[in-house]
């Protein structure tokens, strides 16, 4: 491995229960500056909890119970000081169904930067929300389409508003949980391409459950099973040569 | 073999595969050992039915590629399962190509029957050709079972061939010495050793492929190589080994 590598966010030991059930069982896994991460396993397997821990998305579930630690360059975001609301701007998320807020184009990226105070004027804030756009793939899309209402795009744009808005904060790392599963293939291949673009500037971990896109957009990839990490490597490796029985039956299909 | 895909057809499909390959492997061996009985018994029919036969390997390579082509469409294999598919359509061209070195000493058997001589010409050939399948028969045996032990005991016996290869050049050259009227034999018989040899040499790259498909790596890169034929020249052979 190249001595460039720089560990963005580490789990250690991370453990997670919703009340009586234990749903991680101690992962340590690093997430690596400017890499596209790959969480696979299957369902149930802890791989959307570990990445609702890395944002702490956890803490709005009603007894769930995290211990260990998570670090974002090295600061513990667990941590009584930490602003869970300043938290979730440096690591945004993207979730499964596009959910923009009922608001127009504009509004739904212009919200956060708006909250946060990142712009200090309306042109600012202009620069910001057609900037976040561009960087989305979605500019050249709605740009004669701002002030429509986000939900009447279609739903790969709509996914990409979210991006859009996840952007427009300035995240260090942006959480995706199975991102492409309610779109169809071109708006899948949309947001692939994105996330290669994305993570020249950002830190991506994703969750899926599709292997192909796993191995296309990945450049490492954790497998996790039953609450435990199985197995994690470089994406070349586990998907050509995994060195665990259940990595292999679980990409090839054997089980899951 | 394996445990079994949530998709039971993706199991028909690979184990077919494998299945082919089998095939191919036993017919691939079937004409190299005729093309031998041919030249050896001075047979020229069954030398003209080993021609004709290749065929049937140069289908089968064709059939192997698309059937692999389509799972790997069809299902997008991953890990061992991709590495299986692709070993098949690795060890088909190899395979395929065995028959062509079948078939090649074949052709020589007109030729030969013309300047027909001792039955001590041929035995070294036909010892050589005896030692080259049975390694191909090893590396498509350690193949149908996945045995990575087996691979590799088959690949310490490469070095085997090429000092035989080195012996039968020699002998053939020294015959050549003692009697002009020995070279047209001699160097078809030269020919059908390299053929021969390089049927060793398909054997490795295949041991190479099922090294890889059981373990996803390559076995170390180049063992030396002990073929010394290149150095070889009249007057000096006697000097070599």
């Amino acid at each position: 491995m190249s001595s460039e590598l720089k560990i963005k966010m580490c789990g250690l030991d991370v453990k997670v229960s919703y009340g009586k059930k234990r749903a991680l069982h101690g992962i340590t896994l690093n997430i690596l500056e400017n890499k596209v991460t790959a969480l696979i396993g299957p369902s149930g397997c802890g791989k959307s909890t570990f990445l609702r821990c890395l944002n702490r998305m956890n803490d709005t579930i009603e007894g769930a119970l995290v211990t260990g630690k998570i670090l974002l360059d090295e600061e513990d975001i667990y941590d009584s000081s930490v602003d869970v609301v300043e938290l979730r701007a440096r690591v945004g998320m993207v979730f499964q169904k596009p959910n923009p807020f009922p608001k127009s184009v504009y509004e739904n990226v212009a919200y956060g930067p708006r909250i946060h105070g990142l712009a200090k004027s309306r042109v600012a804030l202009n620069e910001i929300v057609e900037q976040s756009l561009v960087k989305a793939g979605l500019f050249s899309e709605v740009k004669d389409r701002l002030h429509d209402v986000g939900t009447s795009l279609s739903g790969g744009q709509q996914q990409r508003l979210c991006i859009a808005r996840a952007i427009a904060v300035s995240p260090e790392v942006i959480l995706m949980d199975e991102p492409c599963s309610a779109l169809d293939p071109i708006a899948t291949a949309k947001i692939e391409e994105l996330i290669d673009d994305l993570r020249r500037n950002y830190t991506i971990a994703i969750v899926t459950h599709s292997m192909q896109q796993a191995a296309r957009v990945s450049q490492f990839t954790a497998m996790f099973h039953l609450g435990n990490l199985v197995e994690v490597g470089t994406t070349d490796t586990i998907f050509t040569s995994p060195q665990e029985r259940r990595t292999q039956d679980y990409i090839t299909g054997r089980f899951g | 073999m394996f445990t079994q895909h949530t998709v039971r057809s993706f199991d028909k499909e690979l184990n077919r595969l494998s299945k082919e390959i089998a095939e191919m492997g036993t017919y691939a061996a079937h004409i190299v050992e005729r093309s031998i009985l041919a030249i050896m018994r001075d047979d020229q029919k069954l030398a003209k039915q080993v021609i004709s036969d290749d065929i049937f390997l140069d289908v089968a390579e064709r059939k192997i590629d698309e059937e692999a082509i389509l799972i790997i469409a069809r299902r997008q294999p991953m890990a061992v399962d991709l590495r299986e598919i692709i070993g098949a359509i690795r060890i088909s061209v190899d395979l395929e190509r065995v028959g062509d070195m079948g078939k090649n000493i074949a052709k020589r058997t007109a030729v030969l029957s013309d300047v027909r001589q001792t039955a001590a010409f041929y035995h070294g050939l036909e010892d050589f050709a005896a030692l080259a399948l049975k390694q191909l028969n090893e590396v498509l045996d350690a193949y149908a079972c996945r045995s990575l032990e087996r691979i590799d005991a088959v690949r310490e016996h490469d070095d085997e061939i090429d000092s035989m290869y080195t012996s039968l050049f020699r002998d053939l050259l020294t015959y050549m010495l003692e009697d002009p009227r020995n070279i047209t034999v001699c160097t078809h018989l030269l020919f059908c050793a390299k053929n021969i040899e390089r049927i060793g040499d398909h054997a490795t790259n295949i041991a190479k492929t099922v090294h890889y498909v059981i373990t996803g790596t390559y076995p170390a890169l180049e063992r030396p190589k002990d073929d010394q034929t290149y150095r070889l020249e009249i007057g000096k052979s006697r000097r070599i080994l």
